[in-house]
């Protein structure tokens, strides 16, 4: 038997006997990475299940939360093809990922890249571990698509930064321990020089975070405000001023994961099932023609969106530069879901007016929250309309 | 089976490239209109093309072809379909070769295939009937059986290249009233014999096409193509593998517009600046590249679901032909309109490609047809 073939047959059978049945996907369940609902976030405030914790710690300790990370800073030192197969073998085991967040899938990968020694072995363990829970302050009420004119002030005062302004649309700010934060360290420098990435406890003096609520109710969004926030100069990453290359280094993954939770497989075709229901049938087809056009339209846009993206993933594989498919993929998916709930929202009629509570099902209340909230897709992560100006400019070489 | 090329089938598209490019620049097209050309296309070049073997990519070795796919196939047909080559590839293979390889008899088979390969022997398939839109059930054209042969009477039309086809097949009803999916039969006609009448049409989207007027065709037993009465089914399978061929076409026809509007785009000056500095024109042509990507997608995909004898093949013709058909036509559109006046004129060249656009779009099934027959196949 082959090292690999070992190592699956090993990761099989260690799986099995670890993994708590409460850890693992029931049938019709599907994992949401976007909302990571049912799935362990770590950090202070977890207040996990024991068997959420007991999964987590016996994954930790083999550094399988983070499987290729090196195993000195808690991961699990994993080949790529090993990390592949025990992806596999949790798959095929219906296992739910021990842990979840940005501290795994963002400023973790940027501190392995650009971090030093000493931030490496600060940060990283603990993020393995699901002690420490992340979030991202990027974002300002003057700055959204225009990022880099950030204002948020980081003052030097001695071996420290002062921090001032205010972040907004910050996932999940108010459970996080910690932020990675974009802030203008050099008030002459030039636009993009002057920013510095810089990590701080969520529990200095001078943080505060207000959730905000969305027109589809609530949200994990916050805005942070920063008020004479003293944090050591040695918790910038990569460099005073070198901000905006980490911030970019971030920004294209962030698209990605956005677009690839909207192409998830759907097993049946919600907009067929709502329309049976809310629209009718005759002779088993649906009795709106019009109706009945519009979800042929959408389901064949999923289909050409999923064999996009599979031949995309194929010719990568193949060891082809990918094109900036990534703002082709973030645009369609996010249109797409729009119209899709546009259309579901049209086909449950005066059933799709309820905000809550009487003569109104719970899955007819989703409908309706779920429409409100895709209205956002197309703006968050990179408006619709920055994806477009990229994809001109790169791909087309048209002109500024 | 793959959604990337192979590097055999890169290499098949770039030589087809090279070829169409060398040998058929879009001003034959021109030519060949305001010239009258009879034949609408060139015999020399079809004689080429048969030397590279395209004729013979679908047809099995056993037949005298290459007994490749539908991938290999689009690879040619959406080359082509960059400059608009006139060459009855769609009718003559796609379309007149199906039919014979789906429904003949092993004899008709080793009589026509081989010749069909060589680029011998043009078929032409007379299926559509003025007024049945997009159904080919729709069939009034009659053939009476008497002793050992058929008696054929009827009027198709818009019969692809059928004025320089050496054999038409012809449907014709041998049972049934005019709309029923039973009694329908395919025959090989000679255009040479009595009765028959071929006149060329003249299209707006410069695809030759005739009417083929039958009166009292007599035609022998053995010009009968496959079940007397049951070639319904088969004009669709057949319908579906052409319209698979033409998405193709529209393929590089759409992308061949798509660049050219680009490149006008970076080089028309207009208040001191190229247009394409302009924030409106710049994210319609982002738009543009993405559904012509997407297309791409579903052409491959469908062109996978043929060459893997797929279950939801039927599907994937149409998701095909659906997207092909609206991404061609905002393409051709904008086209026109992003070159702004001398887009409208007869001069430039977008107007044949916005005009082959919609053209394309109505052969075959448009989007609203095919969403329709999406939609009864994923049973809704």
């Amino acid at each position: 038997m082959s090292d690999i073939e070992a190592f699956r047959a090993d990761t099989r059978a260690w799986l099995e006997a670890s993994c708590p049945a409460s850890m693992r996907w029931a049938k019709g369940e599907a994992g949401n990475a976007m909302s990571g609902e049912g799935l362990t976030w770590g950090g202070r405030n977890a207040g996990l299940g024991a068997d959420a914790k007991r999964w987590l710690d016996v994954m930790a300790e083999r550094g399988w939360t983070a499987p290729t990370w090196a195993a000195e800073y808690g991961g699990g030192g994993l080949s790529k093809d090993e990390a592949k197969v025990l992806a596999q073998e949790m798959n095929r085991l219906r296992i739910k990922p021990p842990l979840i967040g940005f501290g795994l899938t963002m400023i973790g990968p940027l501190l392995l890249e650009h971090g030093s020694e000493e931030q490496k072995k600060r940060y990283l363990p603990e993020i393995c571990r699901g002690e420490v829970r992340w979030c991202q302050g990027y974002s300002e009420p003057g700055s959204g698509s225009d990022l880099a004119s950030l204002q948020t002030k980081a003052v030097r005062d001695g071996d420290d930064f002062v921090l001032n302004g205010q972040k907004v649309w910050t996932s999940y700010a108010d459970q996080a321990d910690w932020m990675f934060c974009l802030v203008r360290s050099d008030p002459d420098a030039s636009k993009h020089t002057g920013i510095s990435f810089i990590l701080f406890d969520m529990e200095t003096s001078g943080v505060s975070v207000r959730p905000i609520k969305l027109i589809s109710g609530a949200s994990p969004f916050c805005e942070t405000f920063l008020e004479d926030v003293r944090v050591p100069r040695n918790q910038v990453v990569g460099g005073e001023g070198n901000g905006w290359t980490m911030a970019k280094a971030l920004l294209g993954h962030e698209r990605s994961m956005i677009s690839e939770a909207f192409s998830e497989r759907r097993e049946r075709n919600p907009m067929v099932t709502l329309a049976r229901k809310y629209v009718g049938e005759h002779d088993g087809r649906v009795m709106d023609p019009v109706v009945r056009d519009e979800i042929a339209s959408l389901t064949m846009n999923k289909v050409a969106l999923d064999l996009t993206i599979a031949r995309t993933k194929e010719a990568m594989k193949l060891g082809q530069t990918p094109g900036p498919e990534v703002s082709i993929f973030k645009y369609y998916a996010t249109e797409l879901n729009k119209d899709r709930y546009s259309l579901m929202l049209s086909i449950l009629g005066p059933q799709a007016l309820g905000w809550d509570g009487e003569g109104f099902g719970d899955d007819e209340l989703e409908v309706t929250r779920s429409w409100l909230r895709s209205r956002g897709n197309s703006i968050e992560g990179g408006t619709s309309e920055i994806q477009l100006n990229i994809i001109a400019k790169r791909v087309l070489g048209l002109p500024d | 089976m793959s959604l990337v090329l192979s590097e055999d089938q890169k290499l098949l598209k770039q030589s087809a490239a090279d070829f169409v490019k060398k040998e058929s620049p879009v001003s034959r097209i021109r030519e060949l209109r305001d010239g009258e050309d009879p034949d609408g296309f060139s015999r020399a070049l079809w004689a080429k093309m048969a030397e590279l073997g395209w004729q013979g990519i679908l047809i099995p070795e056993q037949y005298g072809g290459l007994g490749m796919g539908y991938l290999e196939v689009a690879c040619v047909l959406e080359e082509c379909g960059r400059n608009l080559a006139p060459e009855p590839m769609l009718s003559s293979v796609l379309l007149g070769a199906n039919a014979v390889l789906l429904a003949g008899n092993e004899d008709q088979k080793n009589a026509l295939l081989p010749r069909v390969a060589d680029g011998s022997l043009l078929l032409a398939l007379a299926y559509h009937e003025r007024g049945a839109r997009y159904s080919v059930y729709k069939v009034g054209a009659s053939a009476e059986r008497r002793d050992s042969s058929y008696v054929l009477n009827g009027e198709k039309a818009l019969v692809f290249d059928g004025h320089a086809a050496d054999r038409l097949v012809v449907s014709a009803r041998t049972s049934g009233d005019e709309t029923d999916h039973a009694g329908i039969s395919l025959f090989v006609v000679d255009p040479g014999t009595p009765g028959v009448e071929v006149t060329r049409q003249q299209t707006m989207h410069l695809r030759s096409a005739a009417t083929v007027r039958l009166s009292d065709v007599e035609v022998g037993a053995d010009a009968l193509l496959g079940e007397e009465g049951g070639a319904g089914p088969v004009l669709e399978d057949v319908i579906d593998r052409a319209t698979v061929g033409l998405c193709a076409e529209m393929l590089g026809g759409t992308q061949a517009a798509f660049e050219m509007t680009v490149e006008y785009l970076k080089t028309r000056q207009q208040f001191g600046v190229a247009i394409g500095s302009f924030q409106g024109l710049k994210h319609r042509a982002a738009a543009m590249f993405i559904e012509i990507e997407l297309m791409r997608s579903v052409v491959l995909g469908a062109c996978q679901a043929l060459d893997e004898s797929a279950p939801d093949l039927r599907e994937a013709v149409s998701a095909a032909k659906a997207r092909s058909s609206d991404t061609a036509r905002l393409v051709g559109y904008e086209g026109i309109q992003m070159h702004g006046g001398i887009g409208m004129t007869d001069e430039h060249d977008i107007g044949f490609y916005a005009k082959r656009a919609r053209g394309s779009e109505l052969t075959f099934g448009d989007g609203a047809y095919h969403r329709d027959r999406f939609a009864a196949l994923q049973g809704f």
